[in-house]
C-alpha cells in the first residue's frame, strides 16, 4: 500500500488498440494493492478493465501533447494500454506507483500470497490434490521391474532443482546415482520422464555432463548403461542434446559439453539445434513487433516473420519432440534428453514427445499433469523465466510459450486430437506469467516447499479445471483415430503459421465472423439443454400416460463424409454414380467407363498404407519405414481399422443424404 | 504384345462411328496405347501396379483387380511431364494443372518414350472440337440443364422486382457492339441503344459500362467496363459521360475504381487507352489501386507452387520463397480493392464504376468479390454459381486463354494468368474468416479451380459468350452446373456451419489474417484425413442437434395433446 501515491484519478482516457478498439474510453483509474482498475464513465456500460500488477511488463511515458500526459502500459500477455491523464502530476504519480508495484521484490508481495488462505481452507487443500505427478507415474505403471522409485533426493540433497520423487533404472545402484549426479551440471542426473508401456522404451532427462574435452565418470557411464538396460528391446539409447552442435561444443571449453560416443559405448548422439533462452527472448520480441505493425504490406509481414526466426524455433522444438517420439514408438529405443541445465529445452523436448506419444496428455487433465511433472516438479524456473519478481531480465524467456505454441500448431494439423481449445493454452500462458496462484511461483520444488505454498495459496489447476466448460474443444472425441495412438505431425515449414490469437488478436474481422469452435460449442451447449428438456418431457409423458418412463436416446449415425472422393471428381470422369449405365454407346462406349463407377466408389487413400510421392531424384526408398514420418497421413495406427471405414465410405457416398 | 495394342483404338472405332475421323487423329498420336507392369505412385495413396492405357482423352491405369484403385486422368489436365531413365526402367512424372504430381514407372525405354510423347501431344491439342467435353456423355441423370440455370433474363427479373431504373438491352444481340459481352446487358433505363453503341466505341474492346450489381439496401450500383479510349490527346465521349452519369442520384458523386496504378493508367494513354479525367467526369472521383495482371500473376503462381513443393526443411527458405512469389500480396491487393468498392457502395452510399484495361480480369475480381461481401445471396451454393456465371463467364473472362496452362508448364506463357484462381483464393479467405456465412464449403471452390483448367464439362470452354455460341457448347456439351446441382453433390458441398444472415461481411485484409490456401496449394502435400474427420465431427454435432430439436418438438406436441385430453390415470 505504501507504494500507491495516488489511488484514484478521474477523467482518464484509455485506448487499447490491440483489442481492436479505435476510440478511447473516458473513465476513472484506480490503483489497488494488486490491480490497476479502469472504470468507464459511460453510465450504461461502465466497462471495467482490470490489470494485475504482476502482468505489467513495461511502462513508458512518451512526450505528452496539449491534451495531457501519456502513459503506456505493456503487459506480459501483450496487451498494451494507452492512458491519457489530464494532469501531468497524476501521470507521474501513477507511473511511479506502478513502476514499483509491477516489480515486486519478494514473493510475499505477489497476488497469490496476498489472499487469506484460510477462508476456503478445504477448497485450498483440495486444489493441491487435483493434479499430482505421482498419479501420472502410477498411470504409467510405475514402479515396475525396470524402473524404480529412489529416495536419494527426498531431502533435495542430491539435486536441489529436482523433485523429491524420482524414478530411475533398476540397474542403477545408489553409488552410481550419486556419482552420476556429481558428473552432471547442477547435479541433474538421468532420471525417468516418460515410460512408454507399449514398447517399454523410456524418455529420460538430465543436464549436460561435466566432461569438458576428456573428462569421464565411470558412474555416469554406468548410469547411461543402466538406462539402456531398463529397455529390454534395445542395445543402445539415443542421447538427444537439444542444443545446436556448436553451442554444445563451446560448452566443452567450460568443462561441460556432451557425451562422447567413444566413452559411452551404447549411445547414438543427436543434436536438435534449439537455440538458447536469449535467442528466444529476442525472437519473440521481433514476432511481437510483426504482429503489432500498423498497416504492414504482405512483404513487410512475411519478411518480418522470417527475420523474427520465431517459427524456425517452434519447428526446432517440434522436430526435437518428433525425433524422440519416433525413437520411442517406432524403434522402441530409449532416449536420454538434455540441454545445458536440463530445465528449459529439455522440458520442451520431453513434454512435446510425451504429447505426441500419449493420448492422455492431449486431454485437459493430462496436459496439467504433464506440465506439473515435466515443468513444475523438474525445476523449470518459472519465477525467473516469467519475471515474477524484479530481477535479471536476462533470465526471462518464453520457454513455456513455445511449448504451448507447439501444441497450438499441432491442433491445427489434428483438429480433433486435443480435448482443450486455443483459449485454454492462452489462459494457461497468462497464468504462468501472472502468478495468480501458487503453482508457478518459485523456481523449484524445494523452494516451493520451503515457502509452504500449499498452505498459503491455491493451485492454478483447480482454477483452470473449474472453468473447463469454456476450454472444451467441441471436435474432440476420445474414439477418433487422431485422438488415439501416436501423433505423427508433418513438420514441413509450410505447416507452421503465426499464432494469431497470441501475437495479433486485434486483426479479427467484424461480426458475424465466428470461429467454428465457438459456433460448435454453442451448438453443443444447445444440445445439452435439449437433452435435459427431452428427459423432462419424457418424464411428464410417463406421468400423463401412466406408462413407465422410457428414456429414448436420440441417435444420429455418424456420416462418413469422404471428401477424398471429391478430390477426384474433378477432371476425371465423375465418380460415385448411383445410376445404372444405360448403353455401351455412351461415352464412346469404353468398357473401362462402364466398369469405372464401381471401382471409383471405393476410391480413397488408405492412410496407414500410404506412400508419398517420391521427391524427385530420390530413386529408391520404397520401404515404408524410410518415408514414414513427415509425409505420411499423420496418424500412425490407422491402417487396420481404416479398411472397414473405407468400405462404408463407398457405400454411403452413393446414398449421400440420410 | 503388338496385337494387344490395337484394343483401345478398336474400342474407339466401334463405339461411335460418327467420330471415326477425329478418333483417327488421336490414333495417330497414340504410338503405344498400352503397357503392362506399370507402377503408379501418388501422394498419400498406395502404389498400384497395373496396365497403362492411353485413349484419346484419358490416361488410364488399371490394376485389373476388384476394388483396387484406378487412375483416370484427363490429358487436358496434364500441364507438363518429365522423363527419366534408370537402365531400361523409364519414369514419367506427370504434373497436372490441379497441381497434383504422379509418377509412372514404365518398363521399357521405347514404351516410355512413346507414352511420353503421346501424352505431350494429346495434352496440347489445339482444336477445341477435339476436347473431351464434346465426347463426354453424362452417366448421371440431368435434373436441370445447367446451360439454362443462370440466364441473364432470369437475373434481370430479380432486379426488376427491386427497381425500375434499369432495362435489359439487346444492343449486343449479335455480338457486334462488344464481342466479349453477352447478348443481353442491364443498362440505365433512360439510356438508349444508340448511346450505348457510341459509348462502346469509346471503351476498350467495346466494353461500355454495364450493371454488375444493384445494392438493394440503398439503391447504389456497381458497374464495370473497359478503360476509356482517351488516348494522348484527351478524347472525350459525351455519350459515355451521359451513360454513367445516368446512374447517379441528383447531387451525388460516384467513384471510379481503376484497378491500375496512376502511372500504369497514364502509360495506357500512349496506346490509345486512358482514364476518366476530372474535367470530363466532374461527378466522379477516381481511385487507383494496384492489381497486377497477366504474366506477373502467372509468374507468381509458378513461384508459389515451386515453393510449396520444395521439400527442404528450412523455415527461412520457405518464408522468403513465399514472400518472393508475391501471391499473398496479390490476394491482399484484390481483397482490399473489393472492400473499397463495397465500402463506397454500402458505407458511402455512392455508386461505383470499376475498370482496369480490358475489363476482363482484375475488374471482374473486384466486382465479383465486392458482391460476396455485400450480397448474402452470393454466399449460397446456387448464388455463387450465378455469380461465377454472371461476373466471369458471361462477363467475358477469357477462360480458354487464361487457363490453358497452369503452374508446371514449361512453355512460355502468352495469355495465361491465374486471375480466376486468385478470385477463388480471395473467396476462400473470406469464407475462412466467416465460416458460418457461406452455404458452401471450400470444396466448391476447389472444384471450380479444377474445372476451369480441365474438365469433362463445356462450361469453361471458350473465351466469351459469343464463342460459346459459335462452338455450340450448350448443344454439344454438358454444363458443370448440371452436375453440381444434383442433390448428392450439393450435399457434399454444403457447409454444416451455415447460418444464413443478411449482413454485409467485412473481411480483415491485414497480412496476419490472410493465409496460404492449403486446400489448393498444399492439397497434394499432406493427408486430408484429419481435416476430413474434423468435418465429419462438425456435421455430426449439427445433425445431432437438429434431431434433438425435432424430437423435443414432436414430444411437445404430443404432451400438449395429452394435457388437453382426459386426466392421466384414466387412460388404460
Amino acid at each position: 500500500m505504501e507504494h500507491i501515491r495516488t489511488p484514484k484519478v478521474e477523467q482518464v482516457r484509455l485506448l487499447q488498440r490491440r483489442a481492436g478498439q479505435r476510440k478511447p474510453l473516458l473513465g476513472t483509474l484506480y490503483l489497488s494493492a494488486t490491480h490497476t482498475i479502469f472504470v468507464e464513465n459511460h453510465p450504461e456500460t461502465r466497462r471495467e478493465t482490470w490489470v494485475l500488477h504482476s502482468m505489467v511488463s513495461g511502462l513508458e511515458r512518451p512526450p505528452g501533447g496539449p491534451t495531457g500526459s501519456q502513459l503506456v502500459l505493456r503487459c506480459k500477455d501483450f496487451r498494451v494500454f494507452h492512458l491519457l491523464f489530464p494532469l501531468e502530476r497524476d501521470c507521474v504519480d501513477v507511473h511511479t506507483s506502478l513502476t514499483r508495484l509491477s516489480r515486486p521484490e519478494s514473493y510475499s508481495e505477489l497476488y497469490c500470497l496476498s489472499i487469506n488462505p484460510n477462508t476456503n481452507q478445504e477448497e485450498r487443500e483440495k486444489s493441491w490434490t487435483l493434479v499430482l505427478p505421482s498419479q501420472d507415474y502410477q498411470r504409467m505403471g510405475l514402479p515396475n521391474n525396470l524402473w524404480v522409485a529412489t529416495a536419494a533426493n527426498s531431502e533435495y540433497k542430491m539435486c536441489d532443482s529436482y523433485p523429491a520423487q524420482l524414478f530411475v533404472s533398476r540397474w542403477a545402484s545408489p553409488a552410481v546415482l550419486m556419482g552420476s549426479s556429481r558428473f552432471r551440471s547442477r547435479g541433474r542426473l538421468p532420471v525417468l520422464s516418460y515410460f512408454h508401456q507399449d514398447t517399454l522404451a523410456a524418455v529420460c532427462r538430465c543436464s549436460q555432463p561435466l566432461s569438458g574435452f576428456s573428462g569421464r565418470s565411470e558412474e555416469d557411464e554406468q548410469m547411461v548403461t543402466a538406462v539402456m538396460k531398463a529397455n529390454p528391446g534395445s542395445d543402445f539409447i539415443y542421447v538427444v542434446d537439444t542444443r545446436p552442435r556448436l553451442n554444445a561444443m563451446a560448452n566443452r571449453a567450460a568443462g561441460k559439453g556432451y557425451e562422447s560416443e567413444d566413452h559411452y559405448g551404447n549411445i547414438k548422439l543427436h543434436f536438435s539445434g534449439i537455440d538458447n533462452i536469449h535467442v528466444m527472448r529476442s525472437s519473440q520480441q521481433r514476432i511481437l513487433d510483426v504482429g503489432e505493425q500498423r498497416t504492414p504490406s504482405m512483404s513487410d509481414f512475411l519478411l518480418g516473420l522470417e527475420n523474427s526466426g520465431w517459427l524456425k524455433h517452434i519447428k526446432a522444438v517440434l522436430d526435437a519432440g518428433v525425433f524422440i517420439a519416433k525413437a520411442i514408438a517406432d524403434e522402441g529405443v530409449s532416449v536420454l534428453v538434455h540441454c545445458s541445465d536440463g530445465w528449459d529445452r529439455t522440458a520442451q523436448a520431453c513434454s512435446v514427445a510425451s504429447v505426441l506419444l500419449e493420448p492422455y496428455y492431449r486431454t485437459m487433465k493430462g496436459l496439467m499433469v504433464l506440465i506439473e511433472k515435466d515443468w513444475v516438479s523438474f525445476g523449470h524456473k518459472f519465477s525467473h523465466r516469467y519475471g515474477h519478481l524484479d530481477g535479471d531480465p536476462r533470465e526471462v524467456s518464453p520457454v513455456l510459450d513455445q511449448f504451448l505454441e507447439v501444441l497450438w500448431q499441432l491442433a491445427q494439423q489434428f483438429p480433433c486430437a486435443f480435448q482443450f481449445n486455443e483459449r485454454f493454452l492462452l489462459d494457461l500462458r497468462t497464468l504462468a506469467y501472472s502468478c495468480q496462484d501458487g503453482t508457478f511461483l518459485g523456481n523449484s520444488e524445494k523452494e516451493r516447499r520451503s515457502l509452504r505454498l500449499q498452505e498459503r495459496s491455491f493451485s492454478v489447476w483447480s482454477r483452470l479445471w473449474r472453468d473447463r466448460e469454456k476450454y472444451w474443444n467441441p471436435l474432440y472425441r476420445a474414439e477418433q483415430s487422431q485422438t488415439q495412438g501416436v501423433l505423427k505431425p508433418n513438420t514441413t515449414p509450410y505447416c507452421f503459421k503465426m499464432w494469431k490469437g497470441l501475437y495479433s488478436p486485434a486483426e479479427t474481422p467484424a461480426p458475424p465472423a465466428q470461429t467454428p469452435v465457438d459456433f460448435l460449442s454453442s451448438v453443443r451447449e444447445g444440445s445439452q439443454q435439449l437433452e435435459q428438456q427431452l428427459a423432462n418431457q419424457q418424464e411428464r409423458l410417463a406421468a400423463l400416460t401412466g406408462e413407465p418412463i422410457s428414456y429414448q436416446k436420440v441417435e444420429v449415425p455418424k456420416r462418413k463424409i469422404n471428401q477424398s472422393q471429391l478430390r477426384y471428381s474433378g477432371p476425371d470422369p465423375p465418380t460415385t454414380y448411383s445410376y445404372p449405365i444405360t448403353s455401351p454407346a455412351q461415352d464412346h462406349g469404353s468398357s473401362h467407363h462402364a466398369a469405372e463407377p464401381a471401382n471409383q466408389k471405393t476410391r480413397r487413400p488408405a492412410a496407414g498404407l500410404s506412400l508419398p510421392l517420391e521427391p524427385p531424384g530420390s530413386g529408391k526408398g520404397r520401404d515404408p519405414d524410410d518415408l514414414s514420418s513427415d509425409l505420411e497421413s499423420g496418424v500412425a495406427d490407422l491402417s487396420v481399422g481404416d479398411e472397414v471405414i473405407g468400405g462404408q465410405n463407398g457405400e454411403e457416398a452413393g446414398l449421400s443424404s440420410e | 504384345m503388338f496385337s494387344e495394342c490395337v484394343v483401345p483404338v478398336g474400342i474407339f472405332l466401334s463405339a461411335h462411328q460418327g467420330l471415326v475421323l477425329q478418333v483417327m487423329e488421336f490414333a495417330e498420336l497414340i504410338k503405344t496405347p498400352r503397357v503392362d507392369g506399370v507402377v503408379l505412385h501418388r501422394p498419400f495413396m498406395p502404389t498400384v501396379e497395373g496396365t497403362l492405357c492411353l485413349t484419346g482423352h484419358h490416361l488410364i491405369l488399371s490394376s485389373r483387380q476388384d476394388n483396387t484403385e484406378e487412375l483416370w486422368l484427363l490429358h487436358s489436365n496434364i500441364d507438363s511431364i518429365e522423363k527419366r531413365f534408370l537402365g531400361s526402367l523409364g519414369t514419367i512424372i506427370v504434373k497436372c494443372k490441379d497441381l497434383r504430381m504422379i509418377q509412372l514407372d514404365i518398363p521399357g525405354m521405347e514404351e516410355c518414350l512413346n507414352i511420353g510423347s503421346s501424352i505431350e501431344a494429346l495434352s496440347t491439342l489445339d482444336s477445341v472440337s477435339l476436347m473431351y467435353p464434346y465426347f463426354y456423355r453424362p452417366m448421371f441423370e440431368v435434373i436441370e440443364d445447367g446451360w439454362n440455370s443462370f440466364l441473364p433474363e432470369d437475373a434481370f427479373k430479380d432486379l426488376e422486382a427491386m427497381t425500375d431504373e434499369w432495362r435489359l438491352s439487346e444492343v449486343n444481340r449479335d455480338f457486334r457492339v462488344c464481342t466479349t459481352y453477352p447478348p443481353l446487358v442491364a443498362v440505365p433505363r433512360d439510356v438508349d441503344d444508340d448511346t450505348l453503341r457510341k459509348a462502346a466505341g469509346f471503351r476498350h474492346g467495346g466494353r461500355f459500362p454495364v450493371l454488375s450489381y444493384y445494392h438493394k439496401k440503398n439503391g447504389m450500383v456497381m458497374m464495370r467496363s473497359g478503360q476509356p479510349l482517351t488516348g494522348t490527346n484527351g478524347r472525350r465521349c459525351k455519350e459515355d459521360e451521359r451513360l454513367i452519369n445516368a446512374t447517379l442520384r441528383p447531387g451525388k458523386r460516384g467513384y471510379v475504381i481503376d484497378t491500375r496504378t496512376i502511372s500504369v493508367a497514364q502509360q495506357a494513354k500512349a496506346r490509345g487507352g486512358g482514364f476518366e479525367t476530372e474535367a470530363n467526369y466532374p461527378q466522379w472521383r477516381r481511385i487507383h489501386k494496384a492489381i497486377e495482371r497477366s504474366n506477373v500473376l502467372q509468374d507468381s503462381l509458378v513461384k508459389l507452387v515451386e515453393a510449396c513443393n520444395d521439400q527442404s526443411h528450412s523455415m527461412d527458405r520457405w518464408l522468403s520463397k513465399l514472400e518472393a512469389s508475391n501471391w499473398q500480396t496479390h490476394v491482399k491487393e484484390i481483397l482490399t480493392t473489393a472492400c473499397l468498392a463495397a465500402q463506397c457502395i454500402d458505407r458511402e452510399g455512392a455508386s461505383v464504376l470499376v475498370h482496369g484495361t480490358e475489363g476482363t480480369d482484375s475488374t471482374l475480381q473486384v466486382t465479383s468479390l465486392a458482391q460476396i461481401i455485400l450480397d448474402p445471396a452470393c454466399r449460397t451454393i446456387q448464388g455463387f454459381q450465378g455469380l461465377v456465371e454472371r461476373e466471369w463467364l458471361q462477363a467475358g473472362h477469357p477462360f480458354a486463354q487464361r487457363c490453358s496452362m497452369s503452374a508446371y508448364s514449361n512453355s512460355k506463357p502468352r495469355h495465361e494468368a491465374p486471375g480466376f484462381l486468385l478470385f477463388l483464393d480471395c473467396v476462400w479467405q473470406v469464407l475462412r474468416q466467416f465460416p458460418c456465412s457461406f452455404q458452401f464449403t471450400e470444396q466448391l471452390l476447389v472444384l471450380l479451380f479444377e474445372h476451369a483448367y480441365a474438365s469433362q464439362f463445356g462450361t469453361f470452354l471458350g473465351n466469351s459468350a459469343a464463342e460459346r455460341v459459335r462452338l455450340s457448347l450448350p448443344e454439344k456439351t454438358v454444363s458443370l452446373w448440371s452436375w453440381v446441382n444434383r442433390p448428392q453433390e450439393i450435399d457434399h458441398l454444403s457447409n454444416p456451419l451455415y447460418e444464413p444472415n443478411s449482413l454485409v461481411i467485412w473481411p480483415s485484409v491485414a497480412p496476419q489474417s490472410l493465409l496460404l490456401w492449403e486446400g489448393v496449394f498444399l492439397r497434394w502435400n499432406r493427408s486430408p484425413r484429419c481435416q476430413e474427420e474434423a468435418h465429419e465431427e462438425m456435421v455430426h454435432i449439427i445433425e445431432y442437434n437438429k434431431e434433438l430439436q425435432n424430437k423435443v418438438n414432436s414430444l411437445r406436441r404430443q404432451l400438449a395433446q395429452l394435457e388437453t385430453q382426459e386426466p392421466p390415470l384414466q387412460t388404460p
